[in-house]
């Protein structure tokens, strides 16, 4: 069939091993083109769902929410107590969300009637930086019950976020977190990043975070509007 | 991985062949790949697939970072991105974001 079998060849790809990934990505880009989807990256148990229970508590948005772990739908349920559609994807051993699966699974949502998609990554400090969703804001959340150092730990990922949440914060006198140390690792490694200080249990600290999502959601639609 | 080990069989399958001898894959510093992670991976992916047995050589790319402050590019020393020459924190990152497959020798 071909008269090089047999042969040795070099082929030079030079190919983005996540280009499909992006492709898809780009993909979602477009169907979230009318809102604001956020994507929620922690380790696992920092407060993703409990935060956007309180966030879906405090917020006018229409909202949604996809929820991604590796088994149980427990979050999707805990988060459907809100009255807040939930999407569960389940992804098996696979440790971060996929551009493909997270647009399977707000093909279940009604997206014209949304103004907020909120997806929460698999608890994983590491493979969910490589993998984009298609999403406006990559947000990291870090518990003040993980130590101050996390953002020394795990740079990659914080460096991909637009904006970083602390979490638990009521919880800061009784594991002696350092404020103080937190943000000075958080202004070394990321410099220009706004930082937000949440307790989800008391509320205090959403209003500026929702403040953030309404003012990014708002400029997301200035510029459509200028671009059509 | 699994990533990197389907486009090289989609491509040796495209090109009619059956055997890859080696892949060349370029790992930005900063693309969340571990190389040994990655290594150890290779061999579980690849098995029973044409790319078994396949050398695999890893080219680190180091991340290049952009100062806004005196325009120059620069290799930051640490996961700290300050410029050498003013000092100005960066999150401008230029190169090392990337994983690329570069060649493949195949027969």
């Amino acid at each position: 069939m071909c008269e090089l079998a047999g042969h040795r060849e070099i082929l030079y790809l030079h190919q983005n091993v996540l280009k499909k990934n992006n492709q898809s990505a780009e993909k979602n880009r477009t169907l979230f083109r009318n809102l604001l989807a956020i994507n929620l990256m922690s380790a696992p148990g920092a407060g993703k769902t409990t935060l956007i229970q309180q966030l879906i508590k405090h917020t006018h948005f229409r909202s949604a929410v996809v929820v991604g772990d590796l088994a149980t739908d427990h979050d999707a349920q805990q988060i459907r107590q809100t009255e807040i559609p939930a999407v569960q994807v389940t992804t098996g051993n696979l440790c971060h969300l996929d551009a493909e699966n997270v647009a399977r699974a707000v093909g279940e949502l009604e997206l014209a009637t949304l103004e907020l998609v909120i997806i929460e990554n698999v608890g994983n400090l590491v493979c969910p930086a490589m993998y984009h969703l298609g999403e406006d804001l990559r947000i990291v959340l870090m518990s003040v019950t993980e130590g101050e150092n996390k953002s020394l730990k795990y740079p990659t990922l914080f460096k991909s976020a637009d904006a970083v949440v602390i979490s638990k914060t009521d919880l800061a006198a009784a594991v002696d977190f350092d404020r103080e140390k937190a943000l000075a690792y958080l202004s070394q490694v990321v410099p220009q990043t706004p930082v937000f200080e949440i307790s989800a249990r008391s509320a205090k600290g959403i209003d500026a975070f929702h403040a953030y999502l309404a003012q990014a959601l708002e400029a997301k639609r200035l510029l459509r509007s200028l671009s059509i | 991985m699994c990533s990197a080990v389907t486009l090289a069989l989609e491509q040796v399958k495209a090109q009619g062949r059956s055997k890859i001898h080696r892949i060349d894959l370029s790992v930005g510093e900063l693309s969340g790949v571990v190389p040994d992670a990655l290594m150890f991976a290779f061999d579980v992916v690849s098995a029973g697939t044409p790319a078994e047995g396949a050398n695999l050589h890893l080219t680190t790319v180091p991340t290049l970072c952009y100062c806004a402050h005196c325009h120059r590019e620069f290799y930051p020393m640490s996961l700290i991105y300050a410029c050498p020459h003013c000092h100005h924190l960066s999150n401008d990152i230029r190169e090392g974001k990337d994983l690329e497959l570069v060649s493949l020798e195949i027969s």
